[in-house]
């Protein structure tokens, strides 16, 4: 029945209908940013609503699932789109740009990474993907008289329409050897391990989404497209789209492929290795603290990969707890950088940040934290996060993939050098002074996440965990 | 009386409230809200200890379970579970104790940042308290492993000349041991399907899999000891630190490893800490003599200090792995008796630095001119390092050697000649700096202790005095709990 398919798909169906009245009221009154800013985020409010509520399905021939796991990403995806619209708005003010497409873009990309949580077809995957990754190359690029933003923009979309390439490439060696598009049917025939040829595909599609998490060996764009560009939009997709893409990896393999998890597994374990190492060591040579936070960010996507390589239930849970506690560590972190600036100029390098504590107690204190929970230090959200990813790797009965956690947690001691000395110059160092008032949206999303981050993660796990073993049973895995 | 050790550990955390609160009203800088500040720390810590007292005295000795425990469901199977047996509430009460003298100690010689100083101090004993008192593998995770933040601030921010280095190398020298037990941690749970530390105990895991776990468990707390050859991070972190922070680290810090290794590896890994025992002598022994040697030749007093401790810790980790009641006995009272006397050594350290600056061996000699008081008071802790009976560190050593001889007869010869080296390296340290004719004219006019020094020391003055002379009153606290341990040890190893 179409009417029941539509009744499933009424998140995306708010948040498509609200994006193209907002662009066409945006024609009509572009000045109107702020009105249309918080009709966004009202819109997004009510999609997360309404996500909450849905009912469990699979709509448009297995196009599009419904299901607890798809009502968890949602909701914090929802919320963090909602928190992205303020910070990006007012900054883009600041700087003189007023767009009335902001907001719309958001929208959009919420869109997107809604369709993607919630694929269970691989065109449903694809289509997803591109259309959060569109709006996002956009953000990218929207200041638009920044170099380092244009760049920024051109090498996001060049990278991701390579990466979408082999996405697409691999999808379509899947439906060539098995038949269909549909993940379900695709599941029964590689019931018994995948043939040479959907093997083939597999690879393919499983590059293209390590691309879209930047995950090493694909991770080359991340440093640079986050420190072209602009803060509050690093903020946004460093968070968000992650653990879009990070769900999507999972239902692609978890739903379509759970007899070849011997197969895949390999393919994830490595790539999950080779992500930490790359985060650790890479990081220590960085001097500007959004580059950092990229090679910081290809380290912690390696844990979650690490966790869904596990191949069970616990595994995903992992991944969800996992990314849902980084989203809002990694948003809250580029939401401090939003704030600060000496002189009207964005402090960005580790140098700009000495004796902060001195000058912005409340921003260096969120700071400290988010770079101890990044660390892995107890009791931060960091280390909660850790504690889910690698009980789950540790816990399964294959001694790769707890070598591999082994080699992970002492991978995050390498790690550990650059947070503390971030730490370091924050707290140890003499202040230079002149710090201009921070912004108070941005300030106020910065000690809201620090917050979270400590203390609340410890109530709110108490929440998140039953939700997320809840979605995670949706998947239908042992 | 549920809620009691929350509340004792917890009460720190109220002093952080009301610094807090003060620097929210009053000027940071200013010298009113400075010194209301340490008045503050300096209540909240004597509250603390009366608190730990009250905990003691209400104790009952007989009983070798867990007491006062507290037991709330988190989530992911995980509780806050809370709980002392006779092991754990010594350690809480040494925490307690040393706490305030630390306080007291860094009244005037902390200038700077007072007020983080003061609040980095009772995390810091909150989180302490929280180790010894935790029942839960995650939540004792979580105290141990936040302890290294404000141990690092103290470090990097009040410490000496080359304090950045020595802060990271604390740092990552620790996390490195610890994230190897936060796998072990994970393994265990995932295993066991428990995180209950009581529970654990009781649980069997395959010979195997013990000796894994055990050498997790190991990296982390021989690296907290510290033992030989992973103790070069000690003598850095305790030169570098202030006065207060090196009595932390060598009265409080060190014992986490002891009692780690009380807590978890002889219960929980029996056989692996039976096949691992000759490895944790030989470790101990080289610790006892090694170390021994290379403090003889330290130039720097703290440094020396610092080498001694390790050579003491090596005496704790021999008595605990030598499996019997009276080897496990002297082990707790060894670190009980070296918390306090290090502590008390460092303090003796800072009272010189205090006054000139440095802590060259050369820069001094011939100072009972002109401090006698302190030359008397340096002198009781010299010889209570050294092991005089009649002080507390006789008690230990001889104990500990005595628990090991009945299971190794060489472990105990060797270890026994660190008895006679560490007279030689504390009194010739202690005839370098105090005796003979004051020649450094720099020193002509250092002045004599003064009333607020003479308080610190007199507790730990009176305290190494009665343990040595009374040390059943430990003993009687600890019996029912370390028979138990023993016999549950032994018998699972079959012995």
């Amino acid at each position: 029945m179409f009417s029941n398919d539509l009744a499933l798909a009424v998140p995306e169906l708010i948040l498509a209908g609200s994006a193209l009245l907002l662009l066409v009221l945006g024609a009509f009154a572009p000045r109107a940013t702020t009105p249309l800013g918080v009709a966004a985020m009202l819109a997004l409010a009510a999609a997360a609503v309404a996500a909450a509520l849905s009912p469990v399905g699979v709509a448009f021939k297995g196009g599009l699932i419904s299901d607890a796991a798809s009502s968890f990403s949602q909701v914090a995806i929802y919320a963090a789109s909602a928190v992205a619209i303020p910070l990006g708005q007012r900054w883009f003010a600041r700087k003189g740009i007023v767009n009335f497409e902001y907001p719309v873009l958001i929208l959009l990309a919420a869109l997107g990474m809604g369709m993607m949580v919630g694929s269970g077809d691989l065109i449903s995957l694809y289509v997803g993907v591109e259309l959060q990754s569109l709006a996002l190359y956009v953000m990218a690029a929207m200041h638009r008289d920044d170099a380092k933003a244009s760049e920024a923009g051109l090498k996001y979309f060049v990278l991701g329409a390579l990466s979408s390439g082999l996405l697409l490439y691999g999808a379509s060696l899947i439906y060539g050897f098995a038949g269909s598009t549909r993940f379900a049917d695709i599941a029964a025939v590689v019931e018994h391990g995948a043939n040479t040829g959907v093997l083939f595909g597999l690879i393919f599609l499983i590059c293209g989404l390590a691309f879209k998490v930047s995950a090493a060996p694909f991770h080359m764009w991340t440093p640079d497209v986050y420190e072209g560009a602009p803060t509050p939009v690093v903020a946004f997709f460093a968070g968000a789209p992650k653990f879009a893409a990070m769900m999507l990896f999972a239902r692609a393999l978890y739903e379509s492929f759970p007899g070849a998890v011997d197969q895949w597994r390999q393919v994830l374990v490595i790539i999950a290795l080779a992500s930490i190492a790359v985060g650790a060591f890479a990081g220590l040579a960085q001097k500007n603290l959004k580059r950092l936070w990229a090679y910081s960010s290809i380290a912690n996507v390696g844990y979650a990969v690490l966790g869904l390589a596990a191949g069970n239930a616990e595994g995903v849970q992992s991944m969800m707890v996992f990314m849902v506690l980084y989203m809002v560590d990694v948003t809250g972190f580029f939401a401090c950088l939003t704030a600060l600036t000496r002189e009207g100029r964005a402090m960005e390098t580790i140098d700009d940040m000495a004796g902060l504590f001195k000058e912005r107690p409340g921003i260096a204190l969120a700071m400290t934290a988010f770079a101890l929970s990044a660390l892995g230090l107890p009791p931060f959200s960091g280390f909660w996060a850790k504690f889910y990813v690698f009980k789950a790797a540790i816990s399964v009965d294959y001694i790769v993939i707890q070598v591999a956690a082994v080699a992970g947690l002492v991978g995050s001691v390498v790690a550990a050098f650059y947070y503390l000395r971030l730490i370091k110059v924050m707290w140890f160092d003499a202040a230079p002074g002149r710090t201009d008032k921070p912004a108070v949206e941005a300030h106020a999303v910065a000690i809201a996440a620090a917050l979270f981050s400590f203390p609340i993660v410890m109530v709110a796990l108490a929440f998140i965990d039953p939700q997320a073993q809840a979605a995670a049973a949706a998947f239908g895995l042992r | 009386m549920t809620g009691i050790l929350s509340l004792t550990t917890f009460a720190p955390i109220l002093g952080v409230a009301a610094i807090l609160i003060l620097r929210l009203f009053g000027k940071p800088d200013d010298a009113r809200t400075v010194e209301a500040a340490k008045w503050i720390a300096f209540v909240t810590t004597l509250a603390t200890l009366a608190l730990s007292v009250l905990l003691t005295a209400r104790y009952d000795p007989a009983n070798p379970g867990f007491q006062f425990v507290e037991d709330l469901p988190w989530f992911a199977m995980l509780h806050y579970r809370m709980g002392v047996d006779g092991i754990s509430i010594l350690f809480v009460l040494l925490t307690a104790f040393l706490m305030p003298i630390c306080i007291a100690a860094s009244w005037k010689t902390i200038e700077t940042r007072v007020l983080e100083y003061m609040i980095a101090f009772l995390i810091l004993e909150t989180l302490v308290i929280g180790v010894f008192c935790a029942l839960d593998l995650v939540l004792f995770y979580a105290f141990f492993e936040f302890g290294l933040v404000p141990m690092f601030l103290i470090i990097g921010i009040w410490g000496g000349k080359r304090r950045v280095y020595a802060a990271f190398k604390f740092f990552l020298y620790t996390l490195l041991g610890s994230v190897l037990m936060l796998a072990a941690i994970l393994a265990m749970i995932g295993i066991a399907h428990t995180s209950s530390i009581p529970e654990l105990m009781t649980y069997k895991f395959a010979p195997g899999l013990q000796t894994w776990l055990w050498l997790a468990f190991f990296a982390s707390f021989a690296v907290k000891m510290p033992m030989w050859p992973v103790h070069t991070w000690l003598p850095d972190a305790h030169v570098e630190a202030p006065t207060a922070g090196s009595v932390i680290l060598a009265g409080i810090l060190l014992k986490m490893g002891g009692y780690g290794f009380l807590r978890f590896s002889l219960p929980m890994f029996p056989d692996a800490s039976a096949y691992f025992t000759p490895l944790v002598f030989a470790l101990s022994v080289i610790a006892v003599v090694y170390t021994s040697l290379v403090a003889f030749r330290q130039t720097d007093i703290k440094k020396l200090i610092a080498y001694s401790s390790v050579a003491h810790m090596g005496f704790v980790t021999m008595g605990i792995f030598s499996g019997n009641d009276v080897g496990v006995q002297g082990a707790i009272f060894q670190m009980l008796s070296h918390g306090v006397i290090s502590g008390a050594l460092f303090l003796c350290v800072g009272v010189v630095y205090d006054r000139m600056h440095t802590r060259e061996i050369a820069f001094y000699g011939g100072i009972v001119n002109r401090m006698p008081l302190y030359a008397a008071v340096f002198m009781l802790f010299t010889m209570g390092n050294v092991g005089l009976p009649g002080t507390s560190g006789f008690v230990g050593e001889i104990l500990t050697m005595t628990g090991t001889y009945q299971v190794s007869t060489w472990t105990a010869l060797v270890a026994a000649s660190g008895v006679i080296l560490s007279a030689v390296y504390a009194l010739s340290l202690y005839r370098r700096v105090v005796f003979g004719e004051l020649t450094n004219p720099a020193l002509a006019g250092i002045a004599d202790l003064e009333i607020r020094e003479v308080a610190i020391f007199v507790p730990l003055v009176l305290s190494t005095l009665y343990l040595g002379v009374q040390p059943g009153v430990v003993f009687n606290l600890t019996q029912a709990s370390v028979d138990n341990l023993v016999a549950v040890y032994r018998a699972a190893i079959g012995a």
